[in-house]
């Protein structure tokens, strides 16, 4: 910052010294004051001491790199053009033409480096404001250590270890609390603004920040293993990873100066040996030269994919590299795994046939079903939610159900097969889910159905993918007819169903095969048990990876909240990230391109060359900026100090 | 092994990309990559010779751009 501001002064300074020269120049006529022959030395003394001002940094790193056999160095390049400016204008006032161009050389200079420090204040406010963001990094650990506590690096704590976080500390590790109840606020890693309950035996997890009361903490993970070293390490490498478009323009700024330099050289040599008229065309080959630096592309392109991913990240999507947001905005099948990412992953009772025997039908299931640890079961009894009569006799009659005994009463509670077995007429339920049937003294009472629950997000996410006309497929072990169902009412385009959990890599790898060239298939998953086919799919999106590392190791896009509408956002992400790279690309280009052109015909001067090197590159870094404003609103939440108090 | 570094006023993008080939064109070295914007250097070499990795590179990026600082 402090070299941003001396340059700045010597801006400031440059600026209001060339305005003093050259309005004293307009009214007075510097050139005059000498005799004849002599005239354009005052202008030129005048010019050439501002000039030196502004630019001695710019032609000291020239010569020096010039001196390391950089000859195409944007410094040297630039001092080319301008010093050869001067020349120019020597040139008229020696041979006795007007005095005129001094003004211009300087000009390009000051412009070129008022655009170089706009550019740097640009690129330097992003990243901090990013970096800032993104600083979930840890400083130290209390560690508690018989009664008392020491301010310790977090890779020296071992799991394990006791560790107190105060109000307003980052978590510096993953663990359970041991002690205290307080709100932790997990948005610098989720991005959601609500702050969790936690109390004792709750896990937490690094990198979130407590918020209003002391916890004490024991270790479970090293900081290695811990979430927050996870993150960062995912975060930190996601520069490896790069998007095609980054890649072409690396190569075409390897191509694009030598390109332009060569053209200038031309362009200065064969008209000037036609026409004689030397001093119009070397002047159009140094207008080449100010526009020779591919800077706009260079800084925009890779600064739009950094805004970006940081963009994500805040809003608790961590992208594993530029080269995903570039797939996952063309991504158009979507293949979703079922449990625990299309629903929920656990048991809900969805219906009791008859319902106006709902209380009765679950108090005999869940008396039958008390002592088991099936999901099923536990669904019954959570529902059925009071106590229960003791002194009945359970026999767990194996793939049937459970029949519970006392003196007077006997219950069945199972499958068709369960009461067929026991010759009880019933009536068999149609339905998707897991049906219960409950019998009473070989009397059949009614009929519990279970369901995996769709999450609530489902639905709209299915519909908005296909309102984009993506292809949505799900992948589930389920049956055929369930599947079916399943798919039907949240709208899917097709379904593969009865997979064991190996299949789905098959059928992922089969969608691959069949797909077009141009179609790139995004997996979606849970991230358990489904590791292979995330690193299978072209994007594997894990969701809801809080904690989970198996499933950050494996995606390449990482939902760090149990939402389903990350992928949409994501996709927003995505897409607004690479419209933004497209404009940047062809606003530089075609500006550089008709400045290039108007230049070789004499209607572009350097003034106009010069806003086409450091004033595309303002525009374009400050048009990738937008991404950042555009993720800032949706994130705004509380201020932290509110939620302090 | 990957390692990232932080680099010290490194002010050019263009230098950026210029560095970034020539370490990825050391021997030993995998993959490198620099990012002017986050102003750091991840870099994948070989274990065993990565601290004669690390001189060379910080040589070829002094001969780039002297003014930049890889912070070891």
């Amino acid at each position: 910052m402090k070299k941003l501001t001396k340059q700045l002064i010597r801006i400031v300074v440059a600026l209001v010294l060339f305005i003093i020269a050259f309005t004293i120049d307009k009214i007075l006529d510097l050139g005059v004051v000498l005799p004849a022959p002599y005239g354009w030395l005052l202008p030129f003394g005048l010019y050439l001491g501002i000039y030196l001002l502004i630019g001695y940094d710019v032609l000291w790193k020239a010569v020096r790199n010039l001196g390391r056999g950089q000859f195409l160095d944007e410094n040297f390049l630039m001092m080319v053009a301008t010093l050869g400016a001067f020349a120019l204008a020597i040139y008229r006032g020696v041979s006795g033409q007007s005095l005129e161009g001094f003004d211009e050389a300087c000009a390009v200079l000051l412009f070129y480096q008022v655009g170089e420090w706009f550019q740097k204040y640009a690129t330097g406010r992003s990243r901090r404001s990013i970096t800032e963001l993104m600083d979930i990094r840890p400083d130290y650990a209390n560690l508690l250590d018989s009664g008392n506590t020491t301010k310790t690096d977090p890779t020296d704590i071992k799991v394990g270890d006791l560790i107190i976080v105060n109000p307003g500390e980052k978590i510096p590790l993953d663990g359970i609390v041991v002690n205290g109840a307080s709100s932790v606020d997990t948005k610098a890693l989720t991005g959601e603004a609500l702050p969790r309950e936690v109390a004792v035996n709750d896990e937490v997890i690094s990198g979130c920040v407590n918020l209003t009361s002391q916890l004490t903490v024991r270790v479970t993970k090293i900081f290695y293993d811990s979430t927050v070293a996870k993150v960062l390490d995912l975060v930190e490498n996601a520069a490896m990873k790069k998007a095609k478009a980054e890649n072409f323009i690396t190569k075409f700024a390897r191509y694009y100066t030598p390109a332009v330099v060569l053209v200038a050289v031309l362009l200065a040599v064969i008209p000037g040996v036609i026409t004689r008229a030397w001093a119009t065309w070397v002047y159009r080959a140094l207008s080449f030269l100010v526009v020779s630096c591919p800077c706009a592309l260079v800084i925009s392109i890779p600064m739009s994919f950094f805004v970006a991913l940081g963009t994500a990240s805040r809003q608790g999507i961590l992208i594993k590299g530029s080269n995903y947001l570039e797939q996952l905005n063309k991504a158009n099948i979507f293949v979703f795994d079922k449990t625990g990412t299309l629903t929920k992953g656990n048991f809900a009772i969805t219906a009791v046939v008859p319902a106006s025997q709902k209380t009765e039908i679950l108090r005999l299931a869940a008396i039958a079903e008390k002592d088991s640890n099936h999901p099923i079961a536990r669904a019954i009894v959570s529902a059925y939610g009071q106590d229960l009569p003791q002194g009945y006799a359970l026999t767990n009659v194996a793939g049937q159900g459970v029949i519970a005994r006392n003196a007077d009463t006997t219950i069945y509670c199972g499958n068709e097969k369960l009461l067929r077995n026991h010759q009880i007429a019933f009536v068999p339920l149609a339905t998707t889910g897991t049906v219960v049937y409950v019998a009473k003294n070989q009397t059949y009472v009614g009929a519990i159905v279970i369901e995996d629950e769709i999450k609530p997000e489902t639905a709209t996410v299915i519909a908005e993918l296909n309102k984009q006309n993506r292809q949505t497929v799900m992948l589930t072990g389920d049956n055929e007819k369930v599947a079916a169902q399943v798919a039907k009412r949240i709208g899917l385009s097709a379904y593969q169903a009865s997979l064991l959990p190996q299949d789905k890599v098959t059928a992922v790898e089969q969608l691959l095969g069949t797909k077009h060239q141009r179609d790139v298939l995004c997996f979606i998953g849970d991230g358990i048990n489904d590791a292979p086919v995330l690193t299978r799919a072209d994007v594997g999106v894990a969701m809801g990876a809080m904690g989970s590392d198996a499933a950050i190791e494996a995606a390449d896009v990482v939902l760090m909240r149990d939402d389903l509408r990350g992928v949409l956002l994501a996709k927003k992400i995505a897409r607004k990230t690479m419209a933004i790279v497209q404009q940047n690309i062809i606003f530089s280009l075609g500006v550089k391109l008709l400045i290039l052109i108007l230049a070789a015909v004499g209607i572009a001067n350097m003034w106009l060359a010069v806003f086409g090197d450091v004033g595309v590159a303002v525009l374009a870094v400050l048009n990738a900026l937008r991404l950042n404003i555009t993720g800032r609103e949706k994130s705004h939440c509380q201020p932290r100090t509110k939620l302090l108090k | 092994m990957t390692k990232v570094f932080k680099l010290k006023d490194l002010d050019c993008p263009n230098c950026a990309t210029k560095m970034e080939q020539a370490i990825c064109k050391l021997a030993a070295v995998n993959n490198a990559s620099v990012s002017f914007i986050s102003q750091k250097l991840v870099i994948d070499a070989e274990d065993n010779q990565f601290d004669d990795v690390m001189q060379r590179v910080v040589k070829v990026c002094r001969r780039i751009e002297p003014d930049c600082q890889i912070v070891l």
